[in-house]
């Protein structure tokens, strides 16, 4: 099925016909697929400059008195909480797990990939293990540590373990990228006197910058997005995330008060992602294509 | 998956030098290992494993956090089983897993099919609909899926256009859940980034040989392309399967927090919250949680038992 496009064969001038009305119809069926795709987020970008009231009701995309209130509200903050808190929150914590994540994960894949040292098949079967258990077995006895450290509404216990390279995804893209580098050159390394520690940051390191960046973006996009570890272990609005911080916009029936500033928030929480998106997309979409290739 | 495979230059070099010297540098690479994976290994006792074993025994006991927990024997398991609302919080998953699940990856290999044709646009279509699998956990998009779902909204006019007067889906106990199936449908982009990914490197020598011996598309699809893409098939069925058995943000938000109405959206997981932290009830919730473990261990047994069949791994994968 993949192959009928770039195939030359004798019966040329009826081929060329089939293969024009084809690629039509092959581009009609990706634009519509992507006018489906896209219609959420063009949704949420023209109503957020619509009034509260024609959000939900009016069928326009986009509205024909476009109107800055939504976004001039925001600027007010929520319950006396300056929606930039939640900004610098957020920011905090995803800044934090990709520092954690590209130094704890990098360490971990070098020794898998690079070090032979006994016991390595065992521990690689835990890692690989722990990728597909499920996080709520974890997350009560986890909650009952840290409360009993008292580290609840502090960033503690969603941090740490970005710092002990619990996110076995990002070891395991590390460890099938550097597996993948040319041995001679750490092999040479090694001849030439270097211990792990240099060739790891000397040579290793630099050269698997790709799956470094790969893992940074969704790092901080997985933190970005993260609901249930900020809704479970913060409890003080003043420590909110963005993702926490848009649930105060709603009130109890669900239809916020101020519905338009609801729907402005959300907009602008997406937009750090979406740009991260624009600006990354190769690296975002080929690290996950290896991920499942080489699985 | 793979596992680490020694490398044989290695191997030689370290057998013909001197025994003793053997010896100290293999104790030295094994020091060398374990420094660098201490991170992960404290992480493993501390947030792993430990947890874990913690997490078995409060399933067994009576523990609301601050008394000192008491145990119980089987009876969070045997109250579980007899509550109503654990049972629909599995029919509820269940349902959820079993349609969103493959609907979503039927979308993801058709649409793969569909742009591994063409090259032309072909980078600009991937990355536009793999976007979505980026922002659909936020909850950005779940108030713009309650918003689009609600009564008269879209989605609503778009039914009663053709005749089914259903309302906002998010109100109705009937239809909310299908809201969060169509949510995940939407991000098949990740899975189809996967399976473009797999067909690229499917020998176009094999298709040219099928053609000459008359194959047809369908044929070619089934006898060809099937079984070259059955590794990445599986490991997307694997992935999207556990992945879908543990929604929890998403159902949190578009039903506002209740998991409802009438507990429609009462997800496994949302149950699992409503226990453990509004109820304080952490032995029930720890039970509830090796329920989960267990039933996405079986349906990981049950896929990897049957891999055998249907999944075709080419002799020098690597």
């Amino acid at each position: 099925m993949s192959a009928t496009t770039t195939r030359p064969t004798a019966t040329k001038p009826l081929s060329l016909n089939r293969r024009r009305t084809g690629s039509l119809a092959w581009h009609i069926g990706a634009l519509l697929i992507l006018a489906v795709i896209l219609y959420p987020v063009l949704w949420v970008v023209g109503a957020s400059f619509k009034p509260s009231k024609d959000i939900i009701n009016s069928l326009q995309l986009f509205p024909g008195h476009p109107i800055l209130a939504n976004f001039k509200g925001l600027a007010d903050g929520i319950a006396d909480i300056s929606i930039w808190t939640f900004f610098e929150n957020s920011l905090f914590y995803a800044g934090g797990a990709v520092v954690g994540i590209l130094i704890s994960c990098s360490l971990t894949a070098y020794a898998f990939a690079k070090i032979r040292f006994a016991g390595r098949n065992l521990l690689f079967s835990l890692m690989i293990g722990t990728l597909l258990l499920p996080y709520h077995v974890l997350l009560i006895p986890q909650y009952v540590m840290f409360q009993k450290l008292e580290l609840i509404n502090t960033y503690v216990p969603l941090l740490l373990g970005k710092y002990l390279a619990t996110e076995a995804f990002f070891v395991f893209l590390m460890v099938q990228f550097m597996r993948n580098l040319p041995r001679e050159l750490d092999e040479a390394a090694r001849i030439d006197g270097c211990g792990h520690l240099r060739i790891y940051w000397s040579i290793v390191l630099p050269l698997c910058r790709p799956a470094l960046i790969t893992s940074a973006i969704f790092t901080f996009i997985n933190a970005w997005n993260d609901f249930m570890g900020p809704l479970i272990y913060l409890n003080e609005p003043g420590k909110y995330t963005v993702s926490l911080g848009m649930m105060m916009f709603r009130d109890s029936d669900g239809v916020a008060a101020n519905y338009g500033g609801l729907i402005a928030m959300s907009l602008v929480a997406l937009l750090p992602v979406l740009l991260f998106f624009l600006a990354f997309q190769r690296y975002l979409i080929d690290g996950m294509a290896t991920s499942g290739l080489k699985g | 998956m793979t596992l680490v495979k020694d490398s044989a230059p290695a191997t030689r070099r370290a057998r013909s030098a001197a025994p003793a010297a053997e010896k100290r540098r293999g104790r030295r690479e094994n020091l060398a290992g374990y420094l660098f994976m201490s991170p992960w290994i404290a992480g493993f006792l501390l947030l792993t494993a430990g947890p874990m074993v913690a997490s078995l025994y409060f399933a067994f006991t009576d523990y609301n956090l601050f008394n000192t927990p008491k145990w119980v024997g089987l009876d969070n398991f045997t109250k579980m089983f007899d509550d109503p609302r654990w049972q629909k919080s599995v029919e509820v998953t269940a349902k959820y897993v079993v349609i969103g699940t493959p609907l979503k990856l039927l979308l993801a290999l058709g649409v793969a099919l569909l742009l591994a044709q063409s090259r032309r646009g072909q980078a600009f279509y991937r990355a536009a609909f793999y976007a979505p699998s980026l922002i659909g956990a936020s909850v950005s998009v779940a108030f713009v899926w309650r918003s689009i779902f609600s009564d008269n909204a879209i989605v609503d006019r778009a039914m009663s256009a053709v005749g089914i007067h259903a309302g906002g889906w998010v109100g109705n106990p009937d239809w909310i859940l299908y809201s969060l199936v169509a949510l995940t449908v939407w991000q098949f982009g990740a899975p189809m980034v996967i399976f473009l990914a797999g067909l690229k490197q499917v020998p176009r020598e094999l298709y040219e040989a099928a053609e000459l011996d008359g194959a047809g598309a369908f044929r070619k699809f089934w006898s060809i392309t099937l079984p070259m893409i059955s590794p990445v098939l599986f490991f997307n069925v694997l992935l999207e399967t556990i992945h879908s058995f543990q929604i929890f943000g998403s159902a949190y938000v578009v039903s506002n927090t209740y998991c409802g109405p009438a507990d429609a959206t009462l997800v496994y997981t949302c149950y699992l919250y409503q226990q453990g932290f509004k109820n304080a009830q952490m032995g029930f919730a720890s039970a509830m949680a090796w329920m989960l473990l267990l039933a996405v261990a079986l349906v990981t047994a049950v896929l990897f038992w049957s891999q055998k069949k249907w999944v075709h791994y080419e002799e020098d994968a690597r």
